[in-house]
């Protein structure tokens, strides 16, 4: 597949993008990454390929389909059950957990900030017997593979660790949480995420920078 | 019992349930479909199948529970892949109604609720009128690009995105006639005014696309329940 067919337009801060990245490195598919700094104007690339939400990430590919079964291995598994609950925990993290660690980012108040700190543990509680009984033992959610649900959660790993380091504590902790800690160590060195998942000091870094910009703006 | 213990749990007033039930319609696959009156007590069935968001629907099948209603259309159409094709072939139409159906459930549903709900200020609700309206002139044009000149968003027979969007069309039904106002209409959006004759009288449709009157019905009652159990001083009464 030549680099000239796939675009990839998008953040090298946005664990979406980042998702993305990981998925085209599971199938060894080189690709065009295009940067765009979405906070400033967006490019008119990226308003032609995607004006109904005009965001990022935006995988452009030119005619030639990727069959999934020629290009490296699945990400999702191949039983409809458990391509069913691989779906299920991935919209489980976009939809409820993952919000709310941005929630946590946004409220002041110590007894929200609690409430939501309950809610973030009690997830990953939940996210933690998804772990065991997805990877049967093995090392991935996908099992011996790198999977559509470790790049789903994996993504965030950044992010995660920010959150760590901002609010003090550790969310996948080896005691509480064995297997999700064992998973994250095992998941940032792994090929198709290692030079992806940005580090957290320049996750905050760059964070520092959008809430100056959002208040010299006003 | 349905062959191979296939068992919807779900309400007949729910949009969502009747994603499911649509799916295995159109794969003509038989199951036993339990009622749950979810806004008063929630079944231990219910609860033991899904444990994390304790909603319906949930489908079970040979004993295994499998939730959220997309998830399960997708689960139906690869299970029972011998009966017609419910998301289509090819990876990039695939990747189009997948994105179309996130987009309806996360952004025009939430329009439709807005609409659905009591409003104190005139200015909000023509906000939500108009936001509504402009939500489906973009699906009306979406239309137009999916069907390919054909009846449906999948083509020549009913796909995703027509059960995704379809599911809610007793909703706006029930909203045209509460507000004695026209959403899905010739004029405004022609395409989704053939598309919707089309969807309702197909033979996985008509059968389980929920009465008007008898949602009208449901959402007078149901509005009630809510609002009874409310501890917010503004209660909006019919």
């Amino acid at each position: 597949m030549a680099k000239g067919d796939v675009q990839l337009l998008g953040a090298w801060s946005s664990p979406f993008t980042n998702r993305v990245q990981m998925a085209l490195n599971l199938k060894s598919i080189d690709y065009e990454f295009i940067e765009v700094n979405f906070y400033s104007n967006k490019s008119e690339s990226l308003l032609k390929a995607n004006p109904v939400h005009k965001t990022i990430p935006v995988l452009i590919h030119d005619e030639k389909p990727i069959s999934w079964t020629k290009n490296g291995q699945p990400i999702l598994p191949s039983d409809p059950y458990d391509r069913a609950i691989a779906r299920f925990w991935a919209a489980y993290i976009d939809e409820k957990w993952f919000p709310l660690l941005k929630e946590l980012g946004k409220e002041s108040g110590d007894e929200t900030k609690a409430a939501i700190m309950r809610k973030i543990f009690e997830g990953v509680g939940l996210l933690e017997a998804a772990f065991v009984k997805c990877s049967k033992g093995k090392e991935f959610f996908g099992g011996d593979n790198v999977g559509y649900v470790d790049i789903v959660l994996g993504c965030f790993l950044g992010w995660i660790k920010v959150t760590e380091s901002m609010a003090g504590l550790k969310l996948f902790d080896e005691t509480r949480t064995p297997g999700l800690a064992g998973w994250a160590e095992r998941f940032v060195s792994h090929n198709a995420a290692k030079d992806i998942v940005p580090e957290p000091h320049k996750l905050i870094e760059f964070y520092m920078m959008v809430q100056a910009a959002k208040a010299s703006t006003g | 019992m349905a062959s191979d213990g296939v068992k919807v749990l779900g309400a007949w007033a729910s949009p969502f349930a009747l994603r499911a039930r649509i799916a295995l319609n159109i794969k003509s696959v038989a199951y036993d479909f339990q009622e749950e009156n979810f806004l008063v007590t929630k079944s231990d069935l219910l609860l033991k199948s899904n444990p994390v968001c304790k909603k319906i629907p949930v489908l079970i099948h040979r004993d295994k529970p499998i939730c959220e209603s997309l998830i399960i259309v997708q689960y139906v159409d690869e299970v029972w892949a011998s009966g017609p094709a419910i998301l289509p072939s090819d990876p990039y139409d695939r990747a189009i109604a997948r994105f179309w159906a996130t987009y309806i459930d996360n952004k025009w549903y939430p329009c439709l609720r807005a609409i659905l709900l009591p409003h104190r200020e005139e200015a909000k609700k023509t906000a939500a009128l108009e936001e509504f309206n402009h939500e489906l002139a973009l699906l009306d044009d979406t239309f137009i690009k999916c069907s390919k000149g054909q009846k449906f968003f999948g083509g020549d027979k009913i796909g995703y995105l027509d059960i995704t969007f379809g599911s809610f069309l007793g909703w706006i039904r029930v909203l045209e006639k509460m507000g004695n106002i026209s959403f899905i209409d010739e004029s405004k959006t022609p395409n989704l005014f053939k598309w919707a004759q089309h969807f309702s009288a197909d033979d996985a449709i008509k059968d389980v696309l929920p009465e008007t009157d008898k949602l009208l019905e449901n959402n007078v009652h149901n509005r009630r329940v809510l609002e009874c159990s409310l501890l917010a001083n503004t209660i909006d009464h019919m």
